[in-house]
């Protein structure tokens, strides 16, 4: 093994990569646990926002309708990072508005916290419109037949629609994780120690940038790929039992 | 003009825009914008950069994702693969890591090739803008060369066939039927990846690169204003997104198409 290392000229890199403190193995999978953390908080923050938003859009007032359209036209109109960091200086004034108001004086917010407000909000825009347009999707027959039967709103929810809707929201669902996954590096330019921050640490203090760079694209790429296979899977699963359609179009 | 105007007449709205009114009145009034004539010079020249940047990474861009997309469409498997591994690595890699792999890594590497500094590139090679504009040219090129294959692979067979049976030469039938179908046929998702990539520029800030972005952080870390930089940033990138979906729908409609219920 170490021979062939040799051989290729990367005893170096594995050096510097390895996971015992010399190396910097062990922050650059610190930073993706915490990178991951972020991830799943966000895109589950986002599905609940999601749900709510894409119910309100669909059977809604029209006030909150045209409330849910500015949010998530502005959400999608103005880059992440911009928001990211508008809705960080928010979310610490409030905190601490509100802990002041109460007597308790400022307090330390935790990045993961902060990183999961920031991004789910985002989240949350881009599932609103994948849950509404899976929802639509969903033949009104069913949801007026359980209707018919006297089945409650919340029952009809879990019982009919969101099984239905799943077949038709998981690729977009899937696309949102992705994009989940790869925005939490933006939290590096506010400082937040995720995967990216911690290899830039890395990279800076031994000046072998290719090295920890291309390791760290490694691992987002592998995370990238599992999931990609696993909502396959997923999607699979919730499509069993409808006909395939499999050369229809000709 | 009636059709835009009507809609917006309804009660609720009525109450909401005048809200929204209310709500810039009193931006306008109370929040600190004395720092803005200092500044109005540099942001003007940070918002060129911006725009100048998206203008040139989506046009070379989109030039690579068309050979991108044809190699993946209908290539053959060494030309196929390369592209389609490329268009992962791109996609499953966040823009962040891309850019600084570009600049730090590159920019580390470049110095130590013997007579580079002497080279007609090395004014070029010290400055931030080329590893910037490199690095989205490169992610949009990602992301369009699997929307590009879809396109390709989506054209009516029929229109090739019938091309092939009059003799078309195969450039000509590439050019005159093949591609502008397949651009046709995208046209909204091409727009909807431009206002993608103009969100993603405000990260080249993070290598030096000075635009509209970098400006607001410069405001607010001199003046210690934090929310206005931040607020007029936002209507800033909101407006340049609404053009740009304006020009899409334009283009779109200079297509002539049938729509269902047309």
């Amino acid at each position: 093994m170490e021979g062939l290392l040799d051989l290729l000229g990367l005893a170096k890199s594995a050096e510097l990569l390895s996971l015992s403190p010399p190396g910097w193995g062990m922050n650059l999978l610190r930073g993706l646990g915490k990178s991951l953390q972020i991830a799943f908080g966000a895109f589950g923050f986002g599905l609940v926002i999601g749900l709510f938003g894409a119910y309100g859009k669909l059977y809604g007032g029209p006030v909150i309708r045209d409330l849910l359209a500015i949010y998530t036209t502005v959400v999608r109109a103005v880059p992440e990072l911009v928001l990211i960091l508008i809705l960080y200086f928010v979310g610490t004034d409030l905190i601490n508005r509100a802990s002041e108001a109460l007597g308790y004086g400022r307090v330390e917010i935790s990045g993961v916290a902060a990183g999961i407000w920031v991004l789910g909000v985002v989240q949350g825009a881009y599932s609103t419109e994948v849950l509404r347009g899976a929802i639509l999707a969903v033949p009104q027959g069913q949801i007026e037949a359980a209707r018919a039967f006297g089945m409650p709103p919340v029952m009809l929810m879990r019982r009919v629609t969101i099984p239905a809707m799943l077949s038709f929201a998981l690729p977009g669902l899937a696309n949102l994780w992705l994009i989940a996954t790869k925005d939490t590096a933006l939290l590096a330019v506010v400082g937040f120690s995720e995967l990216t921050l911690e290899t830039r640490q890395a990279a800076s203090s031994t000046r072998a940038y290719f090295t920890f760079f291309l390791a760290a694209g490694a691992l987002y790429l592998m995370v990238t790929l599992m999931s990609s296979a696993l909502f396959q899977l997923l999607e699979r699963r919730s499509r069993r039992g409808q006909p395939s359609l499999k050369g229809a179009g000709r | 003009m009636m059709r835009l105007i009507r809609p917006m007449l309804m009660p609720h709205r009525l109450v909401l825009i005048g809200l929204a009114v209310a709500l810039v009145v009193w931006c306008a009034l109370t929040l600190r914008w004395d720092w803005l004539p200092k500044y109005m010079p540099l942001a003007m020249e940070g918002l060129w950069r911006t725009v100048w940047l998206l203008a040139a990474s989506t046009f070379l861009g989109f030039l690579l994702a068309v050979p991108l997309g044809f190699a993946q469409a209908v290539g053959p498997w060494y030309l196929s693969t390369p592209a389609r591994v490329f268009c992962t690595l791109i996609r499953g890699t966040p823009l962040l890591l891309q850019i600084w792999l570009l600049y730090y890594g590159l920019g580390s590497v470049f110095p130590q090739i013997d007579g580079i500094r002497d080279s007609v590139l090395w004014p070029y090679l010290r400055q931030a803008w080329p590893y910037a504009l490199l690095a989205l040219t490169l992610s949009f090129a990602g992301y369009e060369g699997e929307v590009m294959r879809g396109a390709f692979a989506g054209v009516n067979r029929g229109q090739l066939e019938a091309a092939r049976s009059f003799g078309m030469p195969r450039f000509t039938l590439f050019r005159r039927i093949w591609l502008p179908q397949a651009v046709n046929n995208v046209l909204p998702t091409l727009g909807g990846e431009t206002i993608l990539q103009l969100k993603a520029t405000p990260l080249v800030a993070t290598i030096t690169v000075v635009e509209i972005f970098a400006v607001s952080s410069r405001v607010r870390q001199d003046t210690f204003v934090i929310y206005e930089p931040l607020l007029l940033l936002a209507l800033v990138y909101m407006v340049i997104a609404g053009l740009i979906a304006l020009a899409f729908r334009w283009l779109e409609n200079r297509v002539p198409t049938r729509r269902p219920g047309s």
